[in-house]
């Protein structure tokens, strides 16, 4: 087996901040997508090209829409971090279980 | 248990026991494991090398000495430490020797093996270096018996070296035997070396020199050290002594190498065939060394709890004194009225166990010295007690702040901390450590930071508990609010801030509660519209101080409170009228005052109150500085002016109430008598 990028407890560290990721960026990309105002300050809505509009409530919901879907592609990076250092830390632990 | 056990420090009892000198060690070793008592030191004045069992001690002392030697050289090697994580018991004295024994013998072994492989890395060295000569001097040679033939020429110029061996030329007046050594040395003494050389032999001698590739193992130091080869031609005998002087300073080796071809071929063959011995028995001597240290590596853990054990029982031992009769060993011990009946037991097994026929006898002594303050903890009230006695150990029988602060603290905490998200995180973070705790403890890990982290792991479980319960109140998860119950602000299409809303977007509203709070507020936390308010810290600010507030003057008032229960425990009358009272007072006149100020405002006042309602933290330096200028509209009640100077002129009373009234007490009836 070739030798791991990760040591073993960066890739433990990597795998418990990847679950937290993909939890909390999906909660938040639903958050997102039903528009709650708490959530207002985040979405970076132009004052300007919104006046353009004629300040349509369209552009809101599409910024809004925008940063739900950001949100959901970043959980899926985490995933794929996840599964990464899942597979480190597999090697890893087949290594130090080989030399003992 | 009366009631009193987990309020107050545990009742203690200055004890008298007698044993057996037989059956000492056995006793004191089984009270050792128990861990319920404290000896005093019956002997403070005696030097610790007039004590009675110094011997013992300085045995024990070479036993460890031993087992650190052997636990650097496992360290050495690399080979690991079992820890089986069991506890053995203190062996009998007589099994002490049996490990004394054991101990010499495993460090004898050590220290030869370690002797002989030094001895045997030295000729290996050796037997290299002249390896290394006889292949590199072979060119030096070769160049010469070139130069030989050219030297034939009597008109060419002799600078070159040459001459060795049977053919010696006779040239116009030059040499006819050179001699020459040849040895190694470090290669950076080279240059200087060479420079010495030639000074002191005044430019008479001739330094050939070649590098080893190879790095050499100094055989002492063990490192990796380069060498060069190097041959000293030169002519007649003081030459010969001033380059031996010469190359003894720079510390070179001088190896004796055969002049001929063929002899140097058969010395190095015959180098060979003995540096191949060498390696093989160095490669026994080690395995035999890993085979040793393996077989102690099992065991040293085990070893070194038993000898600290040993020695622990020696110290405690020494502490104890001997009767007129020479026949048993006196203690005194302070140890909790509770535990009376598993240390007998302690004492009847050790009895048995040492096989003497008379009991060991425990009974209890009056004293008026006072004794230690002993709180009986579990691994969950261990931490809250370590947090209290860090502040300073109670006195005997005082009451015990620590099951109090097992809740206030972290509530205390989660009130500063406040998010519901962050609070999980923490609590999972330290359930994690709660679930796992054998394991984790099992691993005796040595990092500092994460000693810290699991000692405290019960208080940190409950301080991500409170902070749960405190961000659902501040209606706070990560920074941002929830709203689980309908926002009660509403902002009517009718008002003309609303037109606003549709028509510039863009632009903030003053949402004036009057016309826009429903009246029944937001049933649990804080109303999530805040949340989009630009003045939502000013808001929470005012919200979280009063809180603060309240709380802590509550605390101040509990601690207060069980001060009284000291006063009353240990009957000081005269505590409970000049310390108790007055503090009572004050706080109430200051601060309790302010508490009840908070709430009358919270309810007295709505979102339909007209004129902005007073300021309480104005009012309250103005109720000090006895500022009533700004007339009846900044009243919160009628007669408030009175009352406040009264309550002011109460407080200042206090102090000199509190600080002279029990020393001028005191006093008057010293002198007047009773």
């Amino acid at each position: 087996m070739a030798c791991p990028v990760l040591g073993p407890k960066c890739s433990v560290y990597y795998m418990i901040i990847s679950v937290w990721g993909v939890i909390m960026l999906i909660l938040m990309g639903i958050f997102f997508k039903v528009r709650s105002p708490a959530l207002f300050e985040d979405v970076a809505v132009d004052e300007g090209e919104w006046h353009s509009q004629g300040m349509d409530l369209k552009y809101v919901k599409s910024k809004y829409d925008d940063n739900a879907l950001n949100c959901w592609i970043a959980a899926a990076l985490y995933a794929l971090l996840f599964v990464f250092s899942f597979i480190q830390q597999r090697m890893n632990a087949r290594q130090t279980y080989e030399t003992s | 248990m009366s009631m009193d056990a987990l309020l107050r420090s545990e009742e203690m009892t200055l004890c008298q026991m007698f044993l057996q000198s037989e059956a000492a060690y056995a006793c004191v070793s089984e009270l050792g494991e128990i861990g319920l008592v404290q000896f005093r030191d019956l002997n403070p004045d005696v030097n610790a090398f007039q004590r009675k069992f110094v011997n013992e001690i300085r045995r024990c002392e070479e036993m460890e000495r031993k087992l650190r030697f052997l636990e650097k050289e496992i360290n050495k090697d690399g080979i690991p430490m079992l820890n089986t994580g069991d506890n053995p018991e203190a062996p009998a004295p007589r099994e002490m020797i049996d490990l004394e024994a054991t101990f010499e013998k495993l460090e004898n072994e050590m220290k030869e093996v370690n002797s002989n492989s030094e001895a045997l890395k030295r000729n290996f060295l050796e037997l290299t270096e002249l390896k290394h000569i006889l292949r590199k001097t072979q060119t030096f040679f070769e160049e010469a018996h070139q130069h030989q033939q050219a030297l034939h020429d009597p008109s060419i110029a002799e600078e070159r070296v040459g001459l060795l061996g049977e053919d010696p030329v006779t040239r116009s007046g030059q040499q006819n035997k050179l001699g020459f050594v040849a040895g190694v040395i470090l290669r950076e003494r080279i240059p200087s070396f060479e420079v010495m050389l030639w000074r002191v032999c005044r430019g008479n001698v001739f330094l050939r020199q070649a590098e080893i590739e190879a790095p050499l193992e100094d055989p002492i130091t063990g490192d990796s050290v380069y060498k060069s080869v190097f041959i000293i031609f030169f002519q007649g005998e003081q030459l010969k002594s001033r380059i031996k002087k010469i190359c003894e300073g720079y510390r070179a080796t001088l190896y004796p190498c055969p002049e001929t071809q063929a002899e140097r071929r058969e010395m190095a063959i015959g180098v060979m065939t003995r540096i191949e011995d060498l390696n093989t028995v160095l490669g026994q001597t080690q395995d035999h060394r890993h085979r040793v240290l393996v077989a102690a590596a099992k065991n040293i853990k085990v070893w070194s709890i038993k000898v600290r054990k040993i020695k622990a029982i020696y110290h405690t031992l020494n502490m104890f004194n001997l009767d007129v009769t020479q026949k048993c060993l006196i203690a005194e011990c302070w140890c909790p009225v509770a535990d009376l009946d598993r240390i007998q037991q302690a004492l009847r097994s050790g009895t048995e166990r040492s096989g003497s026929s008379v009991p060991s006898i425990i009974n209890r002594m009056q004293t008026r010295m006072v004794p230690p303050t002993y709180n009986r903890c579990n691994k969950f009230t261990q931490g809250f007690q370590n947090i209290v006695d860090a502040y300073g150990v109670s006195c005997y029988r005082e009451v015990n702040p620590a099951p109090f602060t097992c809740i206030t603290f972290p509530f205390l905490f989660a009130v500063m901390f406040g998010d519901m998200g962050h609070g999980l995180i923490m609590f999972l973070f330290a359930l994690f450590l709660v679930l796992k705790e054998k394991q984790l403890e099992a691993k005796k890990i040595q990092n500092e930071i994460f000693n810290t982290f699991f000692g405290g792991r019960y208080i940190i479980l409950l301080m991500g508990a409170f902070s749960v319960y405190a961000g659902l109140m501040y209606n706070d998860i990560f920074s941002k609010s929830l709203n689980l119950f309908g926002c009660q602000w509403v902002l009517s299409p009718l008002s003309p801030e609303y037109n606003v809303i549709t028509s510039k977007p863009e632009e903030r509203i003053f949402v004036d509660p009057n016309g826009t709070f429903t009246g029944t507020s937001y049933p649990i936390g804080v109303d999530p519209i805040w949340s989009l308010a630009k003045n939502k810290i000013a808001f929470n600010n005012s919200l979280k101080m009063k809180m603060s507030i309240i709380l802590g003057v509550s605390q101040m008032f509990f601690g207060i409170a069980l001060s009284f229960l000291n006063h009353r425990h240990f009957q000081r009358p005269l505590n409970i009228i000049f310390d108790f009272i007055p503090m009572v007072v004050f706080l109430f006149c200051m601060f309790g005052y302010l508490v009840i100020m908070i709430f009358v405002k919270w309810l007295k006042y709505s979102s339909t109150s007209k004129p902005q309602p007073p300021s309480l933290l104005i009012g309250l330096i103005n109720m000090f500085l006895f500022n009533y200028k700004d007339g009846e509209d900044n009243m919160i009640y009628s007669g408030q002016q009175g009352f406040q100077s009264f309550l002011v002129i109460v407080a200042v009373l206090c102090v000199p109430w509190m600080m002279l009234g029990k020393t001028i007490y005191q006093r008057y009836l010293k002198r007047y008598g009773q």
